[in-house]
C-alpha cells in the first residue's frame, strides 16, 4: 500500500476544556453559544494590562488519582484526562493491539510552564534542596506525550511535536503520517497547554497580543469582529485516536470521520507576524487538499485557526479565500473557547469532525460586525447562530508563532 | 525525641502523602521499593518530607542504603536530637 492511499480514520475523541470536562459537554456549550472566558480574580493581575483567562471547566486534578496527579504538572493531567476519555471511546485497549504497535504523538505549545515557574519559586524562597525531584519530567515539553504513553501502555514510539499554537494540529499530521508509513496500527495524538500564570500573561500582554477588554470577558475574544483586539488565554487538552480504516473496521470500531491529508508549511516571513496574505497558510491549505486528492469545491467548511488579533485573522481570511474560495463556512471556536495554544489544534480538529459527523457548523461568538477587510467581507462566517448544512470535507487550520502552518482535511465516515 | 513508634507513624503519613501508600502496609520488614511501589524519586521526596518532620537529615549516600521501612525508622532513631 502506498502511503498516500492508506485510509485513516478517527475512532476515539477526547477533551476536557473551558467549556466542558469531556467531548460531548464542551460540544454543547458551544452550540449552545456558551462562554469559557472570566475575568481573573486573583491579586496579581491588578496591574496587567490583560486579565482575562478560559479557565478549564473541570479540574484535572479531581479527575485522576491523587498521588498520580501530584507527580504531573497540569499541562500532563488534561493530556492524561482527554487521552484516556479518547482511549476508553476507542475500544483499543482489549482489542488486541501490540503495545509495540501504539504509538503516540502529543503536543504543547509550552510544556510544564506551571512547574518550571513553581520551582524557580522554591528554589529562590528555599534553596536548591527543596526542588522537587519531580521537576524535570514535569516541565519537560515532552512530558504531556510521555505522561500519554505511559497511561495507554504504548511502546510503538512517543512523539512531542512543538510548533507553538500548530503543536496540536503538527501532532496530528505527525500521526497521518506514521500510519501511513506503516510505523504503527494505531495512534493517540492531541495537544494539551496550561500554562495559566503571570509570567506567559505578561509575556503575551507584552507582544500586544492579547484582548484587553476586562470589563467584558465573554465579549473579548471576537475573531473577525472590527473590534477584536487580540485572543484570551485558555487551558485544556483535546486528543484522537487515529488508525487505518481497514483495521478499524476489523475490529468494529465507530468511526467519526477520516482524516483524510494534511499539508504543512513555514511561512518565511517573520518569527511572529503572520504574512499578511497568508501566503504561507493558503499553501498549507491547497497542500492538505492535493494530500487528500480534494478540490477547493469538496471543501464546505472551515474551522479556522482566528486567534482574535487584528493582523492574524485577516491573514488567515485571505487565506482561506485564496486557497477555497468564498463558498466554504468558516466558524472561530475561539469566541468561546480561548487559546487554547498547543491544544488549540486539537480541540479545533474534534470541533471539524464534530461538525462532519452532525452536519451543523457552530456559530463565531461575538462577530458582531466583520472587519471591513475585503477578505473577511467576502467570507461566509457562521455567525449568532449555529448552521445546518451537508458538509463532506471540512478543513482546520492551525497556525503557530514561527510562522508554523498545518491545514488538515477531515471527511464524513 | 520521637518513639519508635510514632516514627513510624510519621513515616507512614509521609509514605501516603507522598507515594499513596495506605498506612497500616507501612510495616518496617516492608521493602520501598519491592514491596510499596517507591520509586527513586519518591524516595528523594520521602527524605526531603523526614528532615521536616523530624530534623534529620538523609545524606545521599545513606539514603541508597535505606531499603526498608524499618531501615528508615533506624537511621531517623539514632539521628536524630
Amino acid at each position: 500500500m502506498s502511503p498516500s492511499t492508506t485510509d485513516v480514520v478517527v475512532t476515539g475523541l477526547g477533551a476536557t476544556t473551558p467549556l466542558g470536562g469531556d467531548v460531548a459537554g464542551t460540544w454543547d456549550a458551544l452550540l449552545a453559544g456558551r462562554s469559557g472566558v472570566s475575568r481573573i480574580t486573583e491579586e496579581w493581575v491588578q496591574e496587567f494590562p490583560a486579565q482575562l483567562v478560559a479557565r478549564l471547566a473541570t479540574d484535572p486534578a479531581e479527575q485522576i488519582d491523587r498521588v498520580r496527579a501530584r507527580r504531573l504538572d497540569r499541562s500532563q493531567q488534561v493530556a492524561v484526562v482527554a487521552a484516556e476519555q479518547a482511549w476508553a471511546e476507542s475500544g483499543v485497549a482489549g482489542s488486541g493491539v501490540a503495545p509495540e504497535r501504539i504509538a503516540v504523538v502529543f503536543g504543547t505549545g509550552i510544556g510544564g510552564a506551571l512547574t518550571l515557574l513553581g520551582q524557580d519559586d522554591v528554589l529562590e524562597q528555599k534553596g536548591p534542596k527543596r526542588v522537587s525531584p519531580f521537576t524535570i519530567p514535569m516541565l519537560m515539553p515532552n512530558g504531556p506525550a510521555a505522561a500519554v504513553g505511559l497511561a495507554v501502555g504504548a511502546k510503538g514510539g512517543v512523539h512531542a511535536p512543538v510548533s507553538a499554537c500548530a503543536s496540536g494540529a503538527e501532532a496530528i499530521r505527525w500521526g497521518l503520517d506514521l500510519l501511513r508509513f506503516d510505523r504503527a496500527d494505531v495512534v493517540l495524538v492531541g495537544g494539551a497547554e496550561a500554562c495559566v500564570h503571570p509570567l506567559p500573561m505578561a509575556g503575551f500582554a507584552a507582544m500586544r497580543a492579547m484582548s484587553t477588554r476586562n470589563d467584558e470577558p465573554e465579549r473579548a475574544s471576537r475573531p473577525f469582529d472590527k473590534g477584536r483586539d487580540g485572543f484570551v488565554l485558555g487551558e485544556g487538552a483535546a486528543a484522537l485516536v487515529l488508525e487505518r480504516a481497514d483495521s478499524a473496521a476489523a475490529r468494529g470500531a465507530r468511526v467519526h470521520a477520516r482524516l483524510a491529508g494534511a499539508g504543512a508549511t513555514a511561512d518565511g516571513y517573520d518569527l511572529v507576524a503572520p504574512h499578511p496574505e497568508g501566503e504561507g497558510a493558503g499553501r498549507a491549505i491547497a497542500a492538505a487538499l492535493r494530500d487528500a486528492g480534494l478540490s477547493p469545491t469538496d471543501i464546505g467548511h472551515v474551522n479556522a485557526h482566528a486567534t482574535s488579533t487584528p493582523v492574524g485573522d485577516t491573514a488567515e481570511a485571505a487565506a482561506i479565500r485564496s486557497s477555497l474560495g468564498e463558498h466554504v463556512l468558516v466558524t472561530a471556536t475561539k469566541s468561546q473557547t480561548g487559546h487554547l495554544l498547543g491544544a488549540a489544534g486539537a480541540l479545533e480538529s474534534v470541533f471539524t469532525i464534530l461538525a462532519l459527523r452532525e452536519q451543523v457548523v457552530p456559530a463565531t461568538a461575538n462577530l458582531d460586525d466583520p472587519d471591513d477587510d475585503a477578505a473577511v467581507q467576502a467570507l461566509d462566517i457562521v455567525r449568532r447562530e449555529p448552521r445546518k448544512a451537508q458538509l463532506t470535507a471540512a478543513v482546520n487550520d492551525s497556525f503557530g508563532f514561527g510562522g508554523h502552518n498545518i491545514a488538515l482535511v477531515f471527511t464524513t465516515a | 525525641m520521637a518513639s519508635t513508634q510514632e516514627i513510624q507513624a510519621g513515616l507512614a503519613e509521609i509514605l501516603e502523602e507522598v507515594a499513596g501508600v495506605t498506612p497500616a502496609d507501612a510495616t518496617p520488614e516492608k521493602s520501598f521499593t519491592e514491596d510499596l511501589d517507591v520509586d527513586s524519586l519518591s524516595m528523594v521526596e520521602i527524605a526531603t518530607a523526614v528532615e521536616d518532620k523530624f530534623g534529620v537529615a538523609i545524606p545521599d549516600d545513606q539514603l541508597a542504603n535505606i531499603k526498608t521501612v524499618g531501615d528508615a525508622i533506624s537511621f531517623i532513631e539514632s539521628n536524630q536530637g
